[in-house]
């Protein structure tokens, strides 16, 4: 199998440019994620304006996967509803673990923004990877300003 | 069946690799993660199954045929472990299912009857997290105090400090034969000389060694040693535990059940000599016999010539690694032995090894088991490739062009 099958280019640039890499001066809500099998950590900062997404970013170190995938969440994720959000987390987390449902109505193209990383689904191992900044994205909104640490194992 | 004979012919680890049928039923696989286990050579595979056609009973209870045959070959597989280990005596091998269940057996036989407030047993910053947890588990009992002797700049055990860190309250040295996590080699003579001058106990979790080098209890003069099978190249689930007789004699059952008993009553129970005393219930009665096989099989091969196939193969692989841009082996003191833990730069050790195996390459990413170690070199993760009796030359040439194949692909 080509090794590109799961490092596609977009996942590449992803995890060596990551967009929206830095902490947000005021988040209203933030949480560190953590896989301690391999030991990376990202922190992700929300700001929130009412039920919309306004900003969000993140902080930390992972290895391409985990990267790529916090970097294209961040992307996606602004201007969202907190409702579109918890739908495509849920639909994300579906086409990860190996499912193919449609996605949710109005976010074919976040889906398919996310496609790339549906290659993780062969490798159970790496499945971990490209949740850990989506675990801690459900964690910060739960947890609101003061942090919180959510473990993927 | 015979292992085959090489006499004094030159280590040949392409005739090894045939040997294991894993290899034919995968071509290419460059299998470079036997230090988490290893292959199986037919001999041993076929011995369990061949076991289990022909002789197979449950052992030492019966009085028919079949359960005396069964119960002679469990009893000439612990013949095997002592002589592989020159052990003095067949009643000092224990057989349990690895060697983390070794150390527990001594952590709560020995340790729990032994150790008092304020004792203290040394480790070592090279241990498997095997050789700390079940410390820790009996420290809430026993008050006992944990120790870690430090490694030094060079990757290798500080023995300076070791040597001011072995104190009057110092009771047991723990300390790895060949440490997983990184390959390095305490010096264990030097250490098991220190300690019992101290009055210590010395266990020495060999894991790593015993499919390496010739092992020779009373030459090190260790008083525990504990090896697994699986990374014996015999089966997975059973392993042993090798204390000395007086030792054992003197230490409590830690699991009660059938075959430890000499007679049981509501209000008394006396218990087996050792080692049946501490082999409650069914043991693995084939992983015992398969293990001795795999021991025959390698003593046949010839220990030094295992020892120094994979020294060559280490130093090789050491220097083709090091001459690598962007690659750094981590740092395994003086002698670093069949194991080659590395960190490329720009390139996290979980997408490495996702690459490297799809170059064929099968290696171990992550902390080994050995989290105060990657803590102590400040890494969370690295990139291990292990070596055994079937690798080459050209497994580590393989290893090599996939790791410049994935530092092509991740823009290095």
């Amino acid at each position: 199998m080509d090794p590109r099958d799961l490092y596609q280019d977009i996942i590449l640039d992803h995890g060596r440019h990551p967009r929206n890499f830095r902490a947000l001066p005021h988040p209203s809500h933030f949480a560190h994620g953590h896989n301690p099998l391999c030991g990376d950590r990202v922190t992700v900062y929300v700001e929130l304006d009412g039920e919309r997404i306004k900003d969000v970013s993140f902080e930390g170190r992972g290895c391409a996967i985990s990267t790529a995938s916090a970097s294209l969440m961040t992307e996606i994720l602004k201007g969202k509803t907190l409702g579109e959000a918890t739908a495509l987390f849920k639909q994300f987390h579906t086409s990860v673990t190996g499912d193919d449902a449609p996605a949710p109505e109005g976010l074919e193209d976040e889906m398919e923004r996310l496609a790339p990383l549906a290659g993780v689904r062969a490798y159970p191992a790496r499945v971990k990877c490209a949740t850990l900044a989506w675990h801690a994205f459900e964690a910060a909104l739960k947890s609101g300003a003061v942090g919180t640490t959510v473990k993927t194992e | 069946m015979k292992a085959r004979q090489q006499g004094a012919a030159a280590f040949d680890p392409r005739a090894v690799r045939r040997d294991f049928p894993i290899f034919a039923r995968n071509p290419g696989l460059v299998y470079l993660d036997t230090a988490a286990s290893a292959q199986k050579p037919a001999a041993v595979i076929d011995e369990v199954s061949e076991f289990y056609r022909t002789d197979y009973a449950n052992i030492h209870r019966g009085v028919y045929r079949l359960s005396a045959r069964s119960t002679e070959r469990y009893e000439a597989a612990r013949e095997t472990v002592r002589r592989f280990l020159n052990a003095p005596d067949a009643r000092e091998i224990v057989f349990v299912r690895g060697a983390t269940e070794a150390i527990n057996l001594v952590a709560y036989s020995w340790g729990m009857t032994n150790l008092k407030p304020g004792d203290e047993v040394l480790v070592t910053e090279l241990e498997h997290h095997a050789n700390i947890v079940p410390w820790q588990l009996i420290r809430e009992r026993t008050g006992l105090k944990l120790v870690a002797a430090p490694i030094d700049a060079t990757g290798g055990l500080d023995m300076a400090a070791f040597e001011r860190l072995i104190g009057p309250r110092t009771r047991l040295v723990a300390v790895t034969h060949l440490a997983n996590a990184t390959g390095a080699m305490p010096p264990v003579e030097g250490i098991v000389r220190r300690a019992q001058a101290r009055g210590a106990k010395v266990l020495i979790d060999g894991c790593q060694a015993a499919p390496r080098l010739p092992v020779d209890v009373q030459a090190l003069g260790c008083d525990f040693y504990v090896f697994s099978g699986h990374k014996t190249y015999g089966p997975s689930g059973i392993g042993v535990l090798w204390a000395r007789k007086e030792l054992l004699d003197a230490m409590p059952p830690w699991q009660g059940g059938g075959d430890m008993i000499l007679s049981v009553t509501f209000e008394k129970t006396t218990f087996q000599d050792p080692p049946s005393r501490f082999e409650a219930g069914t043991p693995d009665i084939s992983g015992a016999i398969g293990l001795a096989r795999a021991l025959d099989y390698i003593e046949a091969l010839g220990r030094d010539r295992i020892a120094a196939h994979e020294a060559a193969l280490t130093e090789y692989g050491a220097g083709r690694l090091a001459r690598m841009a962007g690659v750094r082996l981590m740092p395994a003191g003086q002698r670093r032995f069949g194991i080659l833990s590395f960190d490329v730069d720009g390139i996290h050790p979980h997408d490495l090894a996702q690459v490297l195996d799809q170059h064929g390459v099968a290696v171990r990413a992550g902390h080994h088991c050995a989290q105060p170690l990657h803590e102590r070199l400040g890494l969370a993760a690295t990139t291990r490739a292990s070596l055994g009796i079937y690798n080459d030359e050209a497994d580590i040439d393989a290893l090599a062009e996939a790791i410049a194949a994935a530092q092509a692909m991740f823009g290095r």
